[in-house]
């Protein structure tokens, strides 16, 4: 087994260009786990945490372009979370200190579970990633990129250099439900992201399908009956409907952590309250 | 704010009463602290154990020749590699060493393999080929007394009948319930761990982490085909226990690979492995019907207790005399008829864990006085109180309280403490934490209190014994004592015994090993502090009488006049005094055997002194439910508990806290989902522990000291009671909150989301 530390994303393809096969190594929070239960064998490993232009991040447009090995803990940094909180409450979510310090938004993407944490907000964003090899950069959407449970459209030699995110005029919630107070895998999760110039109330669920998704129904709804301007005003039925649209758009499934009845139910819950919320607060 | 919270820092020389310093605390914090895991020897190899996917199988073949092959693997044992005793158990041999044709659990160790590297051994694991024919998982204990036997010892391991009082007359008023347990884990953070090493006189040193290392010894001795003499184990450092390491582990499979390879081995548990090589808290259910006067006066109680003892026998049959003795709860109750049994299924083996078999039944009894309460309109507290057993009451096996019981006092006390906690002020604070679930508006409060009691030390006629010495040479004591440290703090506590007695300052601690001393008995039932604490002061009492003889006798004093004092011997009828350095330049030393009262078995109607001692403990809880989601947020806990007489406030307050969230975990979190036998959740990431915001501060209402006649120093062991009435005070705090008729511990979301079906049954 041997380890490369690679310095820049330029080294980094060329490596994995010729080590195709070699185990990509970010935060390692996923991947450890993997290793140490043995479902993971390592033989090359390229490192990229020691690549300083994957940490930053810019502004472009009206877009953040966030460096795939931006930390979950840098995610909650009053600078960046003030464009985005819904992802900055998600990043918080993830683990404990030391795993949002270690834990990148790029490896978390790349793990695509049906629960990632942050893939329900950048779902909900329209989120765009950068993937770049040796040979060929390309932009792929967010559900591009994530093509099925724990599966992901890099191809042999590519990593993912950066994810875009649009900024959106409007308050934004993400709440997730979890049987224990902090450190513990979603069992439903929901993103709600207001976007005033446009009219538009986005939705992302995650872990109640095999990959986290849109409730586009709920959203045109919602959407529709949403009162823009005093941002109030929403009649029970018009939330009982939404909620409801939202969990009818999931197939979640039966597992240790929860059944689908519950999660179907929760996600509703959590649909009701986001909007709630988002309704409560003022235009910003 | 109770006076724990604002101890003084401790000195070095604090004896009995002050909070003296653990002398292993600050390495630990360090890093520095040699943990099983962190040994290490030049020459050493790394052993593995190849477990059985399945949790019921015929072994049709077992191939290990490619193993064998394998580049730097030295051996690959099954049981035909077996010349010892096959068997081993604490309390009955009946769990295979390695399985032999069949395997009766999920994770039963089948073969073990020695390498030179971890890689190597895994690698060897893999290559081994089982051929397995299935059958059919014995996996619901209700059935066990009637399905075919699934080992040659057959599927009961215990039954017990209680009959106490001859009337069966109906109460007035009376409740009736059926209760569940789920299985929890002790979740130490150190995994098994420990290191073989091969001796010259054909003998082997073994280095593990341990709660008792006599009893190791003797079994491993056994499975070897040694003399106990040949067979030497010393306590490596101990990453928590709980129980978890009463039972052999791995200690058998190092020494037949070390003695095998002539080398020293190593081998160490994953997390995964570790929840499938050790035993668990023993899942049950649990009928009652109470019956009681209009006045509250509980006149019978009629119960039945089925706990799944998992596929072998470990200490089984010990918890289950726990259960029953102590189903009654800390009341007087005059009739009483109760049936407990404990069975062999196809699941995880059972055994030991903090509170042994009196958690279960205080969930039940604590859930059943609550019923009682509403059904009189009566206070929870005061019926409580109104039933509390005194000294010099019988509890329901007709053994009379001879000691403490300030039973009434814990209760009341506890519920007397004022509250500190106002509303959740920010989101982290609400159920669902970190998650932002919830607001205010959907939040409800439940407050309850529940009270347990348990035996101290072990019952029903075991010859229970620690033996420790103690050697004084140039004003240094050092004691020798083979009780496990596994964190409980008895470190500590034989320094300060040693100080108070002596008036030493420097106070060494021999490695615990079975080649130095004989057994101290088990690091369990909270017995080392009594037990192990009772031998080191009779130790050190023999030596004070020793020294303070020699004293007289050189000096041509009378001995009754000398007394030990600031660090020297002085007579208290003349001008004479000594320095104690000066006075042990000679070695003084003594080796004592403490054993508490004898104890008797249960008769045919379950009636008998069998128990030494009690405890009790109350806890009120405060919790925040989101019923909408089924989630809970225990905001505070309150608890006194009957002490006998504080020894060390620091080391009582972690006891006390430690407990606490253990009983937290089993009443809202933890818990080992087993499906057909199967472990689901064999992994921090689904076993739930409590973290820092599911864990408020624990209040102390008070510490009731009341000295404990034959008790040394008038202390009664803390260790096990914080685990367990916490875990009934939470779940009456959560149907308080929700007015649910929540059954079953853990409570899970849907348990409140979904009250009217079993969505997860």
């Amino acid at each position: 087994m041997g380890v490369i530390i690679a310095k820049s994303v330029n080294e980094a393809c060329a490596v994995l260009a010729e080590n195709p096969a070699a185990t990509v190594l970010a935060g390692g929070t996923d991947l450890m786990v993997q290793v140490n239960r043995g479902t993971h064998s390592l033989e090359t490993v390229l490192d990229l945490s020691r690549i300083p232009e994957l940490k930053k991040w810019t502004m472009e447009d009206n877009q953040i372009i966030l460096g795939a090995g931006i930390s979950y803990t840098d995610l909650t940094h009053p600078q960046l979370s003030a464009f985005f909180p819904a992802l900055a409450q998600a990043a918080r979510t993830v683990g404990s200190p030391q795993i949002r310090n270690a834990g990148t938004l790029g490896g978390n993407l790349a793990t695509a579970s049906p629960a990632g944490d942050t893939i329900p907000v950048l779902v909900a964003m329209d989120a765009s990633m950068q993937l770049k090899s040796s040979t060929e950069t390309r932009e792929v959407s967010i559900t591009e990129f994530i093509t099925g449970v724990k599966a992901n459209a890099l191809k042999p030699g590519e990593i993912i250099e950066s994810i875009k995110v649009p900024i959106f005029k409007g308050p934004q919630e993400f709440l997730k439900v979890g049987t224990r107070n902090a450190m513990v895998i979603s069992v439903v999760s929901l993103a709600l992201v207001t976007d005033y110039l446009e009219r538009k109330l986005r939705i992302g669920v995650g872990s109640v399908s095999p990959v986290p998704f849109r409730a586009t129904e709920a959203e045109e709804f919602i959407s529709d009956k949403f009162d823009w301007e005093t941002n109030r005003n929403l009649s029970e039925k018009v939330i009982n409907k939404f909620s409801e649209l939202v969990a009818n758009s999931t197939e979640p499934i039966d597992d240790h952590r929860g059944t689908a009845n519950y999660r179907k139910h929760a996600v509703k819950v959590l649909a009701k309250r986001a909007l709630e919320r988002v309704s409560a607060g003022d235009i910003k | 704010m109770s006076r724990l919270q604002t101890v003084d820092t401790a000195t070095k020389g604090s004896r009995i009463g002050e909070s003296a310093i653990r002398p292993d605390g600050v390495p630990k914090v360090k890093g520095e602290f040699v943990f099983s895991n962190d040994l290490r020897h030049p020459d050493m190899i790394w052993g593995g154990t190849l477990r059985s996917p399945h949790p019921s199988a015929r072994i049709v073949s077992i191939n290990t020749t490619p193993a064998l092959k394998m580049t730097g693997v030295y051996a690959v044992l099954t049981s035909e590699d077996l010349d010892g005793m096959p068997l081993y158990g604490l309390e009955h041999p009946d769990q295979p060493v390695l399985a032999d044709g069949v395997v009766r659990f999920q994770g039963e160790p089948v073969a073990i393999v020695a390498a030179d590297h971890p890689d190597n051994v895994r690698l060897a694991l893999e290559a081994i080929d089982v051929e397995y024919e299935l059958i059919e998982p014995l996996s619901d204990s209700k059935l066990a007394q009637e399905n075919e036997a699934i080992h040659p010892d057959g599927n009961l391991f215990r039954e017990i009948n209680i009959n106490y009082g001859n009337s069966q007359e109906e109460g007035e008023i009376t409740v009736e319930g059926t209760y569940e347990v789920g299985m929890q884990d002790q979740a130490p953070l150190g995994t098994e761990s420990g290191m073989a090493v091969p001796s010259e006189d054909g003998g082997i040193d073994l280095f593990v982490s341990t709660q008792w290392l006599h009893a190791d010894r003797d079994q491993v001795a056994a499975c070897l085909n040694l003399p106990p003499e040949k067979v030497r184990l010393t306590l490596a450092g101990v990453g928590g226990a709980f129980g978890a390491r009463e039972d052999i582990s791995l200690h058998i499979h190092l020494c037949l690979l070390a003695m095998r390879t002539g080398k020293p081995i190593k081998m160490s548990y994953s997390r995964t492995e570790s929840f499938h090589g050790h035993v668990h808290r023993h899942p049950a259910q649990m009928w009652y019907r109470h019956h009681a006067k209009s006045d509250g006066t509980l006149i019978r109680i009629e119960a039945r207790l089925l706990l799944d003892g998992g596929a072998y026998a470990s200490t089984s049959s010990a918890v289950l005399a726990n259960a029953t003795c102590f189903a009654a709860g800390p009341y007087r109750v005059p009739n009483v008829e109760i049936y407990g049994a404990v069975v062999r299924t196809n699941n995880p083996p059972c055994g030991a864990m903090r509170g042994f078999g009196c958690v279960q039944v205080c969930f039940a009894h604590e859930a059943q006085m609550d019923k009682l309460a509403v059904e009189l309109g009566m206070d929870p507290v005061e019926l409580r109180v109104k039933n509390a057993l005194e000294p010099g009451d019988q509890i329901i096996t007709g053994q009379t309280i001879t000691g403490t019981a300030p039973v009434a006092e814990v209760i009341e006390t506890c519920a007397q403490h004022s509250s500190s906690v106002g509303p959740a002020s920010q989101q982290m604070e609400l159920p669902g934490g970190a998650g932002r679930t919830a607001d205010p508006k959907h939040i409800v409060r439940g407050e309850a209190i529940a009270v347990g009691f348990k035996n101290l030390m072990f019952s029903e006629g075991f010859d229970d014994f620690s033996t420790a010495s103690c050697q004084l040479l140039d004003g240094v004591a050092t004691i020798t004592s083979a009780c496990a440290e596994v964190g409980q703090g008895f470190v500590t506590l034989a320094q300060q015994i040693v100080r108070e007695i002596l008036g030493v300052e420097e106070v060494i601690l021999a490695p615990a090993s079975t080649a130095s001393v004989g057994s101290a008995g088990s690091t369990s039932a909270s017995r080392q502090t009594w037990m192990s604490g009772g031998a080191v002061k009779s130790a050190c009492d023999a030596v004070r009488i020793k020294l303070l003889s020699r004293i007289a006798e050189s000096h041509d004093l009378d001995v009754e006049s000398l007394v030990i004092v600031d660090g020297g011997i002085a007579s208290l009828s003349s001008e004479f005094s000594i320095s104690l350095k000066e006075a042990t330049s000679d070695l003084v030393e003594a080796e004592e055997v403490y054993r508490h009262v004898p104890t008797f078995p249960l008769d045919e109607n379950g009636q008998g002194n069998a128990h030494v001692s009690f405890v009790f403990s109350a806890h009120r809880a405060v919790v925040d439910v989101d019923q909408e989601l089924g989630l809970v947020k225990v905001v505070e806990l309150i608890t006194s508990q009957d002490v006998g007489r504080v020894l060390n406030p620091l080391q009582l307050q972690g006891q006390l806290e430690g407990g606490a969230a253990q009983g937290l975990g089993l009443a809202v979190m933890e818990e080992i989902n087993v499906v057909d036998g199967r472990i689901l959740n064999p992994s921090f990431t689904d076993y739930l522990l409590p973290t820092a915001l599911d864990m408020p501060p624990v209040e102390i209402a008070a510490l009731i000291e009341q000295p404990e006649p034959n008790a040394p120093f008038g202390a009664k062991g803390v260790g096990e009671p914080p685990a367990i009435s916490s875990t009934a005070a939470i779940a009456s705090a959560v149907r308080n909150a929700t007015g649910l008729d929540l059954h079953r511990v853990p409570i899970r979301p849907t348990d409140i989301v979904f009250p009217e079906r079993n969505d997860n049954d």
